[in-house]
């Protein structure tokens, strides 16, 4: 390995400070003992403490895991249905419009959409809350998970699917036993970003909840404007941990993935 | 022999079981099968053999039913398939790129098909052991695609194809991935299921020798067209035109005009200053009618003096030599220019051997022992 050059090591502190020193920051501060955000008081979880008896927040962390598994259950059944039609379906009338359509919302602004959800939601009646961002969210991530799934199901050979047809499968028994098992990490990871996409989701959220239900990110973000408290911080310091030990397992989970399929194809040319 | 005995193609009462009937396929402005008619025959072991790209995977894949022709019909047992889609055709096939299932061990890719049948669990596990010995592949059953060799691969894919025992098999080059000792083996053991099963195969293979050996018939193709449908002897021996000669086996070409010179034969000038060819055309030939003579190497015959005997010599000498263990391949420059190629038996030592390098010798073959093409 290379040594790093004095530039090398600037860049790489510079970096990893930009990224990661305001998220030091509020993760010191959460074991603050001080109600003061800013000035330091000592070691403390009495935030933590509080964050547990706080009603308000719980109700909003509750609805959005509600809202999570729900949107990206839904999103990951539509997106994978749409990617296996635009890419298996072949030539059908209006597919260009129909593969537009389905990445519209990857580059259209989020305040667009929510807006438009919210409008559509008003003008057909329904009631406002947790259903309607499930909608919403479905909505909005179904498009990721089929660019990731179409991506896996461009790259594989379309005639292991022919050989199930010829041995005697069902169009949807050919689905069901071979494309999905093969494609189902992508499914995987198509339904881990929509959840993800959904635990951060602030803007579209905000256009198409109710009174009655409201989501972490909304909470925190309508108490961040009464002034931060360390319990915020506490909370944040949870869905930093939370999320991190979701990437890192899934790049570990991922990468082992890869390295025992490269290892067993070495094997198979050796042998 | 009893291909020579099986011949349902001459009987003209026999229904052939497929029939294509002025198929045409094509992928845009592409003409990948260009008005194809042929008639493959119940238990006919049918061998394509074409050069790449000119249509034997399409034509299995509308067998199969994964492509449509764009004119013309095929039907099976008399039935138009057009409507049949895929997993209700009583036809496999084994794919060209083998296309295991990657996610299931060797085992279940072959019990895969097994088990969409009426078959009872018991029957599946036996009928898998079976094939798995067939293929020799007992060791391997618990192993993923991945983690097996090419030719091991390949095995799976013939063997999941053969398991389910169907009307019709269709093998897309089921054996090229395979050592020769291994391939001869299968060949046989492909012609063995034959002979008990009574299935029909269709067979696409590169290997010529191959189609030799398996097929009650050979098409030869070419740009999506059938040249010629015979039975192997006749594909080489009386190719019906250059193409067919030229791909099936080694042959030499030459081209003349043929004149009549009595008792059905013609004799072609080919060269200034020699003697004409003397040859026995199958059909009539106009007289200075451009033709091409075509002769196999190992019928013509090599020897020190003059052939007497053979209404055919020339002489010239000794380019080159090719020595492939069981024979011998001279090939002979004659004073017009030609490279005439003969083959002979080794039939002792090489140490031995009569001919060499530079010699001068001459090259005989009978009136009847060449083709002539006409085109
Ligand atoms: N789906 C397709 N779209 C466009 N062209 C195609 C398609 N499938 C096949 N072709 C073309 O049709 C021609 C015949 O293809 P085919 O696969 O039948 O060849 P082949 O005789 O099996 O060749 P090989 O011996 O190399 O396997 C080729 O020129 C190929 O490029
Ligand atoms: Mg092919």
């Amino acid at each position: 390995m290379r040594r790093l050059t004095w530039f090398n090591a600037t860049s790489l502190t510079l970096g990893f400070a930009f990224l990661y020193l305001p998220m030091l920051i509020l993760i010191v501060f959460s074991f603050n003992a001080s109600k003061l955000v800013t000035v330091w008081a000592g070691f403390s979880t009495q935030w933590y403490g509080e964050l547990l008896r706080n009603e308000a927040f719980l109700d909003a962390a509750w609805v959005t895991l509600k809202v999570g598994l729900a949107s990206s259950t839904l999103a990951t059944v539509l997106g994978t249905m749409a990617a296996y039609v635009m890419v298996r379906g072949g030539r059908f009338f209006g597919r260009t419009l129909f593969s537009g359509m389905i990445y519209a919302p990857l580059v259209m602004p989020e305040v667009i959409t929510g807006l438009s959800l919210l409008l559509l939601f008003i003008s057909i009646g329904l009631d406002r809350g947790v259903f309607t961002i499930v909608l919403a969210h479905t909505t909005f991530s179904m498009c990721y998970v089929s660019v990731v799934v179409s991506s896996r199901l461009v790259s594989f050979d379309r005639s292991i699917e022919e050989a199930a047809l010829d041995l005697g499968c069902t169009p949807f028994d050919a689905f069901r036993s071979v494309t999905l098992p093969i494609i189902a990490p992508a499914v995987i990871s198509g339904w881990l970003l929509a959840f993800t996409l959904s635990l951060d989701d602030l803007v579209i959220a905000s256009f198409t909840a109710g009174p009655s239900a409201t989501t972490l990110p909304i909470k925190i973000f309508s108490s961040v404007r009464l002034g931060v408290s360390p319990e915020i911080n506490a909370l944040s310091t949870i869905m930093i941990g939370i999320v991190a030990v979701g990437v890192i397992t899934a790049s570990l989970v991922s990468k082992r993935m890869i390295a025992r399929q490269a290892r067993d194809e070495q094997q198979a040319v050796h042998s | 022999m009893a291909q020579s005995v099986f011949a349902p193609w001459a009987d003209p009462n026999e229904k052939p079981l497929i029939q294509f009937r002025n198929v045409t396929k094509r992928f845009g402005d592409f003409t990948a099968i260009d008005d194809l008619t042929l008639d493959i025959f119940r238990r006919e072991f049918f061998a394509l053999l074409g050069p790449s790209g000119c249509g034997k995977t399409t034509l299995m894949r509308m067998l199969a039913g994964f492509e449509a022709p764009t004119e013309g019909t095929i039907t099976l047992d008399g039935k138009d398939i057009s409507p049949v889609p895929p997993h209700k055709r009583e036809v496999n096939m084994m794919f060209q790129s083998y296309a295991l299932f990657p996610h299931l061990t060797v085992y279940d890719n072959i019990a895969f098909g097994l088990k969409r049948s009426d078959m009872s669990r018991d029957e599946i596990a036996a009928r898998v052991e079976q094939m798995l010995k067939m293929v020799q592949l007992q060791k391997f059953a618990r192993r993923k695609p991945h983690q097996i060799s090419g030719g091991q691969r390949q095995r799976v894919a013939l063997a999941r194809s053969l398991a389910k025992a169907p009307k019709l098999l269709l093998l897309d080059e089921p054996l090229g991935a395979l050592d020769r000792k291994l391939r001869e083996e299968t060949q046989f053991e492909l012609m063995d299921i034959q002979e008990k099963t009574g299935t029909t195969f269709v067979i696409v293979t590169h290997d010529q020798e191959e189609a030799m050996t398996v097929a009650s018939r050979v098409a030869v193709m070419d740009h999506g067209k059938v040249i010629q449908v015979d039975t192997p002897d006749r594909i080489y021996e009386t190719p019906n035109c250059v193409y067919v000669a030229d791909f099936i086996g080694d042959v030499n070409l030459i081209e003349g005009n043929a004149y009549p010179a009595g008792d059905d034969r013609v004799s072609i000038e080919w060269a200034e200053g020699q003697p004409g060819i003397i040859a026995t055309p199958a059909g009539a030939v106009e007289a200075g009618a451009r033709i091409t003579f075509a002769i196999r190497p190992e019928k013509v015959a090599i020897c020190r003096d003059r052939p007497e005997d053979l209404p055919n010599a020339v002489r010239g000498r000794i380019l080159d030599i090719a020595y492939l263990g069981n024979i011998s391949t001279y090939h002979v420059a004659l004073p017009s220019g030609h490279v005439i190629k003969a083959q002979t038996a080794n039939d002792r030592r090489i140490a031995r051997r009569s001919f060499t390098w530079e010699d001068e010798v001459w090259l005989g073959w009978t009136a009847t022992a060449g083709v002539v093409l006409t085109q």
